[in-house]
Formats: structure tokens, C-alpha cells, sequence
């Protein structure tokens, strides 16, 4: 039986209504992680009674599940003003993301009291010494920790994020069993991405294929190994005519600015809700229906790849190497350490490296003399 | 008879969906859509008209249904919300504090 928020998002996909929208409130921080995608200097960020407009605006389009995140949520003196707003006059199902660095018990009862659905927190390793060298805040481990324990105690749902680079590649397995320690959930990306002013650098901290190959046939993660890494099953018609992701269709996401993208990972500016209404640049951008237009079967590359139907290729990832129907190079990495099957892109690839580093014999000159 | 009120439980999320109420729970996150006259009860759950109003005034003139029975039903479906945490009922009013705002 399909779950009743999928018929809902469905009927979403239908109307054209925006159901989950993810809005940064601040691109500062109270950490500087190694792998953060984002500049932390306020470029003028949305003011406060903006911020309450921009809700009226969101509840008003049919927004349902409202992500509060950042930057750090918390560094805004008026959050909690923003939260009650957003719950108490306007009941959007909140989620906050955090590194809950400065939330103690006050602030935990003040969030439950509010009914937020889910707090997820970023947690890097379950060892100060790996935690604190990403985030570069020593202490902050443990600050974190307490945090979820004020929220736990609550009765609050709380998530530990997980994401997986070279300085924590071994230490996944320890923050499951803190998360299961704690009584919380955990999840785990393996993907760093670019910072969204396009700079790649940041990409040096991914883990390679020999870390990606065990994350992915960890039973206690995928579930069944050998059916999560199998080559997965031709495309027919109907996948080809589904969308390649929600992006644009039923969610997108608002910067501290303003600025609408089809999603956080997909910085393809749309509008700016200083200047249009929120639902005009979703009905009416440009962009935002360029995006939209986009079906399995536009995609340049992965139309005639062997992952096709299996691959969690990101259109925002793709569109952050050049081409927003192209393939995303990350995806196809995880897809190759899933199935040790190559990608049309990873081979095309190959081909024009070969191409440009080709040595031909030269013909032999008979006769010649030393 | 005692009267009964009803207030929206200030911990569910809440959304019109053209026209079908999402609502989930501040318990354990589960998502529930109201009928017609859930939602009608969900819209007009101010913690101050009580449910025999609500009836009069919006179920019997919507469904063409007789006061008494339309009551009894409203009670039971009202008492069902509740055991969910998506309404809070009381015999007195519920003051507006421990209430949410207009849902839309």
C-alpha cells in the first residue's frame, strides 16, 4: 500500500503545489567545517518581518513540510519569533537542521513546546578529536552531544547527519552506535558537494571508490547487498517519461537572501521573493519550468547507460558541471562502486582522455643509420 | 446535556490540499487527511463554539441530516480526532493560548 505522504505529494505533483520548501535563514555559522558548501558573511539577509511575509506567501501556496536550516539557524536572535510564527500562526510541519551547538535545555523545551517534527543534527564522528577537526570548533562534539540529549529528553524526534569525506571514512559505524546509544536516528551522505559559488576544490574531500565499495555492501546500511548493488534493470517507457526529482516539482529551496532554486544542491536562480510574489517565480519562472519540462529521456549521457533506472543521479549536481540534463559525475561514482559497472559517462570520459593522450608507433625508417 | 468544545491541537502541522486537510500529528508524525466533515470540525474547532453549534450552523446545513444524529456523529468522529492529538476536547472552553492559529 503506498504511503499516504506519496499520495499526497502525488496529488501536489498534480496541482503544481509546492509541498516542501527548504528555507536557509542565515548563511552564518558558529563552525567552519572543512567541506561547507557555503559563504558564511551576511550579504543581506532577509529581515524579520520579510521573513514572516515570505511564510504568509509559502502557506498561502500550500507549502506543508517547512526545513529551517542555514548556515547556523540559531546565530538569528529572532528564530524563535520566526518558529512560532511559522508553527503557531501558520502550522507548517517544521524541521530544523543544526549543529545545536547553542541549544541547552531551555532552548529544547522551547522547540518541543512549539511542535517541531524533527531536529537533525550534523555529527561528523563519535571521536572529539575527528569531529572537532571538521568542524574546527574544539569542543563542539560534545557541545552537539549534550544538545541531543536536551532534545531527546523532550521527547523531541532527533536525526544525526552523517556526512562521509576522507577525514571520517572509518568512523560511520561509530556514530551509528552513538545514535543507537542516544535513542536517535542516523543517517549517512557520502557526497561533498561544490561550494554553490561553483568553486570544485572542496571535492578533494570525497572518499574514493575503496570507501564507497564499503559503505555500500555494509549490510547493517543497505540491507540486502547483493539487490542494492545489482546491475539494475533496463529502462522501459514509463521511466523514461518520469521526472529525474522532486527539485522544482513539489519542493524547492529559498536562500537568506531571497533567492529561489529549485533546490538547495541546485543554484539555478529562479526569483527572488523581494521582488515577486513566492508563487509567481513557482508557477511563472522561466527556469523553474525549464527544470520542470525535464523527463528521464531528455538526459544527454544517461539515456543510453547501464545505471539508468537504478543511478541517484542529482539534476543539481549535473547542472554544477555544466549541463543541468548531463550526467553528475558523483552519482556515477557511487553507481560504479555499487556494481563495479562503469557509467556512459565514466566511459565517454575515458574515451576522450584516450583520444588526447594517444601514441601513435611512428612508422619505421628503413634505412636510417645512427 | 453537557456541551462539548473543541481546539485545533497546537502541536499538528496542518495544510489544505485543493481542498483536503493534511494534518500531522505532533505525537509520532504521522499523516493523516480529515473527510468533509472532519475538516469541518478541524476549521471551526476554536475552543469557544461548542460542538452543538458546529453542528447546527455547519454539518446539518452541508449534509442535510437530522440535529440529534448529526450530534452523536460529530461527537464520536470529534472523540476519534482526539484519541489521535489532532483535537483537544474539554467541557468548558478551551482558552486561546493552548490553541493553534487559522489553518489554511
Amino acid at each position: 500500500m503506498r504511503g499516504l505522504l506519496e499520495e499526497m505529494t502525488e496529488k501536489a505533483l498534480k496541482r503544481n503545489v509546492p509541498l516542501s520548501v527548504q528555507l536557509d535563514l542565515t548563511y552564518r555559522c558558529n563552525e567552519r567545517c572543512v567541506h561547507c558548501y557555503l559563504d558564511h558573511n551576511d550579504h543581506g539577509e532577509m529581515t524579520t518581518a520579510e521573513i514572516k511575509h515570505l511564510l504568509d506567501e509559502m502557506a498561502e501556496a500550500g507549502v506543508f513540510i517547512l526545513t529551517l536550516s542555514g548556515g547556523e539557524i540559531f546565530l538569528r536572535k529572532d528564530f524563535f519569533e520566526i518558529l512560532e510564527y511559522a508553527r503557531r500562526e501558520l502550522t507548517f510541519c517544521v524541521k530544523l537542521k543544526t549543529n545545536a551547538i547553542l541549544i541547552r535545555e531551555s532552548e529544547a523545551a522551547r522547540i518541543r513546546e512549539l511542535g517541531v517534527e524533527s531536529v537533525q543534527i550534523s555529527i561528523y564522528s563519535h571521536r572529539p578529536e575527528v569531529h572537532d577537526a571538521i568542524t574546527l570548533v574544539p569542543g563542539s562534539l560534545h557541545r552537539s552531544l549534550d544538545a541531543v540529549r536536551f532534545l531527546k529528553s523532550q521527547g523531541l524526534r532527533v536525526v544525526l547527519a552523517n556526512v562521509l569525506m576522507v577525514q571520517n571514512a572509518q568512523d560511520y559505524r561509530g556514530v551509528r552506535e552513538l545514535a543507537d546509544e542516544l535513542g536517535v536516528e542516523c543517517t549517512l551522505d557520502p557526497t561533498i558537494t561544490p561550494m554553490m559559488d561553483g568553486d570544485r576544490s572542496i571535492l578533494s574531500l570525497n572518499v574514493d571508490q575503496g570507501a564507497l565499495r564499503e559503505v555500500f555492501r555494509d549490510q547493517s546500511l543497505v540491507g540486502d547487498v547483493d539487490e542494492f548493488c545489482a546491475i539494475p534493470a533496463p529502462a522501459d517507457e514509463s521511466l523514461l517519461g518520469s521526472l529525474p526529482c522532486s527539485a522544482g516539482h513539489t519542493s524547492c529551496y529559498v536562500s537568506p537572501y531571497g533567492e529561489v532554486f529549485p533546490c538547495v544542491q541546485f543554484p539555478l536562480p529562479t526569483g527572488n521573493v523581494r521582488q515577486q510574489h513566492f508563487l509567481d517565480i513557482w508557477r511563472h519562472s522561466d527556469q523553474m519550468n525549464e527544470v520542470r519540462a525535464i523527463r528521464m529521456k531528455d538526459l544527454t549521457t544517461c539515456t543510453s547507460c547501464t545505471h539508468v533506472s537504478g543511478c541517484s543521479r542529482c539534476p543539481g549536481l549535473a547542472f554544477m558541471e555544466g549541463n543541468m540534463r548531463g550526467p553528475s559525475s558523483q552519482d556515477c561514482e557511487k553507481s560504479f562502486a555499487k556494481t563495479g559497472v562503469p557509467s556512459a559517462n565514466m566511459l565517454a570520459k575515458k574515451r576522450v582522455a584516450a583520444n588526447l593522450v594517444q601514441i601513435r608507433a611512428l612508422p619505421a625508417m628503413s634505412g636510417a643509420t645512427a | 446535556m453537557s456541551r462539548l468544545y473543541l481546539a485545533r491541537n497546537p502541536r499538528v502541522a496542518a495544510r489544505s490540499l485543493d481542498g483536503e486537510m493534511m494534518i500531522m500529528s505532533g505525537r509520532d508524525s504521522t499523516l493523516f487527511t480529515l473527510n468533509k466533515t472532519a475538516t469541518i470540525l478541524w476549521q471551526s474547532a476554536d475552543g469557544t463554539t461548542p460542538l452543538d453549534q458546529i453542528v447546527g450552523q455547519r454539518i446539518c446545513s452541508e449534509f442535510e441530516v437530522e440535529a440529534a444524529e448529526a450530534l452523536q456523529d460529530a461527537e464520536t468522529l470529534a472523540r476519534e480526532l482526539a484519541s489521535h492529538e489532532i483535537l483537544q476536547i474539554s467541557e468548558e472552553p478551551i482558552p486561546p493560548s493552548k490553541a493553534t492559529g487559522a489553518s489554511r
